[in-house]
């Protein structure tokens, strides 16, 4: 287990740096040269070009550019905004808890509706089940961007329940803010989750460990819980990780449509605004947070099935 | 032809049939654009502005008097070449790459699984976005970036697939005969695949027009003024204002055409339609089944 | 004073609902009776209907399959038990070995929760009190260094190593009944013998009853008091074990016998059962041995044959008497001209 864990650690650092080495070359590669930003329309003298270069430390060499950015980025200097002169660690850090919280108010709905669509479909065959596929083929085919029109036209422009862009004061303003951006992301992954959900766990109603649990006259719910439930897990887990990655993706797009001042519209925003250091620091944020997901899922399954411990742990 | 097409419509069900036809369709409307559109995609009468559905504008028009349908039906040019070029480009760079990583095994195949795993790590809809701070919003650079994306999520398959192929008996049987690794591979592991390669492509196409309609929504594939399904959903101002048709139509457009694909996709590569878990209970689980292990 | 019989199945029968709307019969009218103690072997090969009849007896059949008849267990109606009934059946009434231990043991949990859990959530008990009764029968059924068995997971175990593990799950629960499901097939040959007789023995101590289900027609007569003999769903011979060597009489017992290597025979090659075994909705009107028995004629294949006594046993074939005269006469005469 311990050896397993400094494995996923090992490759998630590797991954990191690998995406990090990506991102800062590609941007250094982009046409045109990061200083125009700087000067918008104007055309600058060749002094001024200089120094502005000098500035930027855009004249020195690559590698070194990458190195300096690297041991920044370690201790924490995420660099300066091109556009607002700020430094890219505090525009970030405003967004960010905004965008944890609405993936995890996002996480959340999708466990709980997703897990109960998926077992409900699994342990009712019949009408119920083929109701819940149904729905959740469909579901997994709405994007967020387009459930998040639907859900501003229905509730915060016909009824005017949420509000159809921006957040409120203090932590309430916040959520009741965050409602339908959750909502939006939340229809797909609900639809997937649900899905994994009652095929993983129909599997495991098959298995033959199960008609021995019965067999021994351990009641119903006793054995849905502790041989049912506890071994579909696995698929359940790997899915959840993957969702998690997925919803830091989908801010991207959630937040631009609701004008929640999260990390993805910050993205969206600089990206729009050729404002390179912030750019390159929320992508990698972004990868991370998908790479973390990622290895975290591959932990806890391990955790749930001895056997994954087993041949993790020996080769 | 109409055993031909029978046929097909058994193996696909009646689901896979409906997506099929819807399909073709959407197809033909973005062929034949011109034909169909009963107006100018982007010629607006103001004094139609966020008309209600009329007999001259059977779905209505937006808040310039563009007639939705027209901009529909041209839209789809947009929405589908994306996604088109997209799974295009990823075949044509994952499939050979697959097909000699299975062949070939050891460290190829060590180092283009590696190579695909860290790819797939990162989520489409990012990269595309680095690649629009890049070179600038427009479709090209964002179906560079999806194409790049989308090539581990089928080359991952056709690998799966083809290995399996590749250590049975056939192929040795073939390579005994004298024949090279091209022709074994070509003629015979990707046609006996190929169900499953089609069957993924259909649906890699319905997650690449969900994440080029994505892009084209925030700005950043597709540019506003041309007709494009992604483009007017992001019509904000029809959507603040109470007029939803013009935004939920393009909408469930796109839905309808992702489901089509995605159902279509699975009946191809041999999923089985839901409900199949309970019939097969049902019927085909050995009568005996200690009595069946114990006759071995 | 006659003593209730442990386990009475009388016209058992399962169906077996098709795609198509059909059925298929696996078992066609089974009529047994096990006292208390007593083991009882159930032979036959693969469709004879033999397992069947265990999930039968458990209710355990599969949605798709329907019993008919009655079970009765200690008198009561298995089939009519509501569901805290049939809990308190399985949880002390009857015991189940499965043929496959790998597969019918959890694998994400360790061997103690497995020994435990009816213990812990039937009978109330602490988990140190269930552990340490789990530890003794494991060392009862010749596991060394049970304790730490005891936290291992069933993949780090062999499969014998399993099967024993199961064997003492059942004796845990201490049942009046253990239905053994070919509880050997999956092991090794070597280890086969070493599990029956551990099992055999634990059995007989605890006064356990057992239905003992096997292909393996001499590992029946070894550990059981009567052996049935099945073929497509019925029985068609069943008698004392000691009995049966001597006076089987069905010509597909006969064939069992024959097509077994025994050490201590003469015959100089085995004799083998020409053509397939079949199903009980795989068989004709008639006998559903006919097709492969030596001795049948026309009307073999059209009347069914009924279960009569014979020789002390029961035997369902029409000619049973003339082939046994034939028998006797060929043993008389050729200990004349000896």
């Amino acid at each position: 287990m311990g050896r397993l864990l400094v494995r996923r650690l090992g490759g998630l650092a590797t991954t990191l740096l690998l995406s990090s080495l990506v991102i800062f070359g590609s941007l250094y590669l982009a046409p045109g040269s990061p200083e125009n930003v700087l000067f918008g329309n104007r055309m600058p003298t060749a002094a001024a070009r200089a120094a502005a270069r000098h500035r930027l430390h855009l004249d020195q060499p690559l590698p070194v550019r990458y190195w300096d950015w690297l041991t920044g980025v370690l201790h924490g200097d995420l660099g300066t905004s091109m556009v607002t002169g700020q430094p890219v660690a505090d525009r970030i850090g405003a967004g960010l808890s905004t965008t944890v919280l609405l993936v995890a108010m996002t996480m959340v709905l999708v466990v709980v509706v997703g897990l109960a669509m998926g077992l409900a479909a699994a342990l009712l065959p019949g009408r119920v089940d083929a109701a819940v596929s149904t729905l959740t083929s469909v579901s997994v085919t709405v994007p967020p961007f387009v459930a998040s029109t639907l859900l501003i036209s229905v509730f915060a422009v016909r009824m005017g329940w949420f509000p159809a862009s921006g957040l409120g004061e203090g932590l309430g303003g916040r959520i009741d803010g965050l409602v339908l951006p959750a909502c939006a992301m939340a229809v797909l992954s609900c639809g997937f989750l649900g899905r994994v959900t009652r095929n993983a766990v129909r599997e495991q109603l098959e298995r033959e460990h199960v008609q021995t649990a019965l067999v021994r006259g351990l009641p119903r719910l006793v054995v849905l819980r502790t041989h049912v439930l506890r071994n579909a897990l696995a698929p359940i887990v790997t899915a959840v990780g993957l969702l998690t990655a997925g919803t830091f993706a989908s801010t991207l797009v959630v937040e631009s449509a609701f004008a929640v001042p999260g990390i993805g519209q910050l993205t969206i925003q600089s990206v729009a605004q050729k404002d390179f250091p912030v750019v390159q620091a929320v992508a990698l944020l972004l990868v991370g947070a998908f790479v973390v997901c990622n290895a975290a899922s591959d932990l806890v399954q391990a955790v749930v099935d001895p056997r994954l411990r087993e041949t993790g742990s020996t080769s | 032809m109409r055993t031909t097409l029978r046929k097909a419509a058994r193996t696909l069900g009646r689901s896979g049939t409906a997506s099929a036809v819807l399909l073709l369709v959407v197809v033909a409307a973005a062929l034949a654009a011109p034909l169909l559109a009963p107006h100018d995609p982007n010629q607006g009468n103001l004094l139609d502005a966020y008309g209600g559905p009329s007999g001259a504008h059977l779905l209505g028009s937006d808040g310039i008097g563009r007639d939705i349908l027209s901009r529909l039906v041209f839209g789809a040019r947009t929405s589908l070449l994306g996604p088109a070029l997209v799974v295009g480009i990823s075949l044509l760079v994952g499939v050979p790459l697959a097909l000699a990583a299975s062949w070939y095994g050891g460290w190829v195949d060590a180092v283009v699984a590696r190579v695909f795993d860290l790819v797939y790590a990162l989520p489409g809809l990012l990269l595309a976005v680095l690649t629009v701070a890049l070179f600038g919003p427009g479709l090209t650079p964002a179906v560079a970036a999806l194409s790049v994306a989308y090539v581990p999520f089928l080359a991952r398959i056709v690998r799966a697939a083809a290995r399996q192929q590749r250590v049975s008996p056939y192929v040795d049987a073939l390579a005994v005969q004298g024949f090279g690794m091209l022709r074994i591979t070509g003629r015979h592991i990707l046609r006996n695949i190929a169900p499953v390669v089609v069957g993924q492509a259909a649906i890699a196409f319905g997650y690449a027009l969900l994440d080029l309609a994505s892009l084209s929504y925030l700005g950043l594939a597709v540019q506003a003024p041309t007709p494009d399904w992604g483009v007017m959903v992001s019509d904000s101002d029809a959507l603040l204002k109470g007029y939803w048709l013009p935004v939920a139509a393009p909408g469930v457009l796109i839905v309808l055409t992702v489901l089509a694909l995605t159902v279509l996709g699975a009946r191809i590569s041999g999923d089985k339609p839901p409900g199949y878990l309970k019939r097969r209970r049902r019927s085909a689980a050995p009568p005996d089944r200690t009595a069946v292990g114990a006759a071995a | 004073m006659s003593t209730e019989p442990l386990l009475e199945l009388s016209s058992l029968t399962v169906d077996f609902a098709t795609e198509d709307g059909g059925s298929r019969t696996l078992l066609a009218g089974l009529d047994l009776t096990l006292a208390p103690g007593e083991a009882l072997g159930l032979v036959g090969e693969s469709g004879s209907g033999k397992s069947m009849t265990v999930r039968a007896i458990t209710r355990l059949l599969p949605p798709a399959a329907t019993a008919r008849g009655a079970i009765r267990f200690e008198g009561r109606d298995v089939a009519s038990m509501d569901a805290a009934a049939l809990r308190a059946y399985r949880d002390g009434g009857v015991g189940l070995i499965f043929q496959d231990p790998r597969a019918h043991i959890n694998p994400t949990k360790r061997i103690g929760a497995f020994l435990t859990e009816a213990l812990r959530h039937n009978r109330g008990l602490g988990r140190g009190e269930a552990l340490a009764r789990a530890e003794a029968v494991l060392a009862e059924v010749g596991i060394d260094d049970p304790a730490r068995r005891l936290r291992q997971y069933p993949q780090e175990v062999s499969g014998g190593m399993l099967q024993r593990v199961m064997i003492a799950s059942v004796l845990l629960a201490e049942p009046r009944l253990i239905l053994a499901d070919e509880p050997t097939t999956a092991l090794d040959v070597t280890i086969q013998r070493e599990v029956v007789a551990i099992l055999d023995r634990l059995r007989r101590e605890r006064g356990m009853g057992m239905v003992f289900i096997t292909h393996d027609l001499d590992l029946a007569l070894a550990v059981c008091g009567q052996v049935a003999v099945m073929y497509a769903g019925r029985i068609v011979e069943l008698r004392s074990a000691e009995s049966l060597h001597e006076r089987a009489a069905h010509p597909y017992t006969r064939g069992l016998l024959g097509s077994r290597p025994a050490i201590d025979a003469r015959a100089p090659r085995l004799t083998a059962i020409p053509g397939r075994p079949v199903s009980a909705f795989e068989a004709g009107p008639g006998c559903a041995f006919a097709p492969r028995c030596a001795f049948a004629t026309r009307a073999c294949e059209s009347e069914p044959p009924q279960l009569v006594p014979f020789e002390g046993g029961l035997v369902r074939c029409a000619r049973v008497e003339e082939i046994h005269a034939e028998r006797t006469d060929k043993r008389t005469s050729k200990e004349a001209t000896a």
